[in-house]
């Protein structure tokens, strides 16, 4: 560790760099996936079409994906940036949708009968109520984003994926250590404070919900089937094989 | 020129797809690094974690798991494990295998966990030793998201496989590793392009298997549920 205190200058440059290209994508996700969340749910004929290609974007090997945007954006930061963005979107847009659907159908109804028009009802009780769910995404999408950034390093820009490389061109397993832990607490970090964000947006939630929970575990998108609400479509729906069920 | 004229220059030239650099080949090598670093993960992780989810034990342990091996920088653990076994031929298959465990650990568990307690109180009311209700009652209601585990175990593998051409695994990886070093952009194209197929590929694979081997009945529920 005092390998990384000499020279703190050089991992503090790729420690920023690899937080702003991990977490521009993750914005980005969240942006994106928001609106074309709530259009899923609204009008169910999108949502096959939609679910397959996040399936398809889920598959996509990184490295591969990051060679192919050479041809367009060089080796800059985008290179990186727009697959991992793709990668959020994969993770993030089931997560919305089945928190839109785990609300309770008579919550929807009384906002109805108060005379909530449809889009007040998503934005002040729908949205809210999916929060839980969407932050499991957004954890997920959040900590896979960080370390998946080292990679990039193969193709030049890959935040702390330089210790990597260079530790390993130089034999010396005290800078990929460095890179290891530095990752790995940066992810944790990062995902504790999105716990605490939770917990902020949703104050009448049980501090750590059970679907939280278990989502987090299986790796949103996947393990949507496993938790008791909410089993609708999402399950084994994404990937594929779920279009082939879920379909009307 | 765009992506596609490199990719498909590179595809179509016909010196590639024979010899030892030859696309046949480098897939073959890549599927049976997959399949070798799959299969020990799954002996492994299932039995594990039916054994979890069947005595509902280790949950928070299972989760920890999942975090900290998403965290966990793919192309680190492979450098680190090459660096400390100095090179030794199976240094790619540590990290490989490792890598598969925790999402079959994980969605074994969720899953097992998940079948209704009613269904196996039934089961052992019905006179079934502990085997019987995991074999007859929880692994088949579990089955989707088993499936959905070694799924999401092969597509990680497959994409680690290919990162793993840095520390000088063959396989399709090699195409672009060595073709950026060269500098040979359509030999980065090419061989992005096949390992892109073969993602698609083991998606559409597990897609089949589970209309295949999951009961219908329980394809139903997760529609309608």
């Amino acid at each position: 560790m005092s390998w990384a205190w000499q020279n703190r200058d050089l991992v503090g440059h790729y420690l920023g760099q690899n937080v702003y290209i991990a977490l521009l994508p993750v914005l980005f996700g969240i942006i994106v996936s928001v609106p074309v969340g709530v259009i899923c749910v609204r009008y169910k004929w999108t949502w096959p079409p939609i679910l397959s290609l996040t399936s398809i974007f889920y598959a996509l090997p990184s490295l591969a994906l990051y060679t192919v945007l050479i041809a367009y954006t060089g080796l800059t930061d985008w290179t990186v940036i727009i697959p991992l963005t793709l990668f959020s979107l994969s993770v993030l847009i089931p997560n919305v949708v089945d928190g839109l659907r785990s609300v309770p159908r008579p919550v929807e109804q009384a906002a109805v009968a108060m005379g909530f028009s449809s889009l007040r009802r998503t934005l002040q009780v729908e949205l809210p109520l999916a929060v839980p769910v969407i932050m499991a995404g957004l954890r997920v999408a959040t900590v896979s984003s960080i370390s998946l950034v080292s990679v990039g390093q193969l193709i030049g820009t890959g935040g702390l994926g330089y210790l990597f490389t260079d530790g390993e061109q130089r034999d010396f397993t005290t800078e990929i250590y460095v890179g290891l832990v530095l990752i790995i607490v940066l992810a944790l970090v990062l995902d504790g404070l999105l716990v605490l964000a939770r917990r902020w947006l949703t104050p009448w939630e049980p501090r750590r919900s059970r679907q939280e929970r278990r989502r987090a575990a299986t790796g949103a998108p996947q393990g949507t089937g496993a938790v008791p609400v909410g089993h609708h479509g999402g399950h084994g729906g994404h990937g594929g094989g779920g279009h082939v069920g879920v379909g009307h | 020129m765009s992506y596609f004229n490199f990719a498909w220059q590179w595809l179509t030239s016909s010196a590639n797809w024979h010899g030892s650099d030859g696309i046949p080949e480098r897939l073959l090598q890549h599927l049976e690094y997959t399949g070798i670093a799959l299969a020990i993960a799954f002996v492994i992780a299932v039995p594990v974690g039916l054994a979890m989810g069947h005595y509902r034990r280790g949950g928070f342990a299972v989760v920890t798991v999942a975090n900290f091996a998403r965290a966990l920088p793919t192309l680190g653990l492979l450098v680190l494990i090459f660096v400390l076994t100095s090179g030794s031929f199976v240094s790619w298959l540590i990290p490989l295998a490792f890598l598969a465990i925790p999402p079959m650990l994980v969605n074994t568990y969720e899953g097992v966990l998940g079948v209704d307690r009613e269904l196996t109180d039934a089961a052992r009311g019905m006179g079934m030793t502990e085997w019987q209700i995991l074999r007859k009652a929880e692994i088949p209601v579990a089955l989707p998201l088993i499936l959905l585990g070694v799924r999401t175990s092969a597509i990680q593998v497959v994409a680690t496989a290919t990162i793993a051409a840095y520390i000088g695994l063959g396989g399709l990886g090699r195409y672009i590793i060595d073709g950026l070093a060269r500098s040979e952009y359509n030999v980065v194209a090419g061989g992005a392009a096949v390992i892109v197929v073969l993602a698609l590929a083991v998606q559409g694979l597990f897609m089949l298997l589970r209309v295949l081997i999951v009961p219908v009945g329980l394809r139903k529920q997760a529609q309608t549920s």
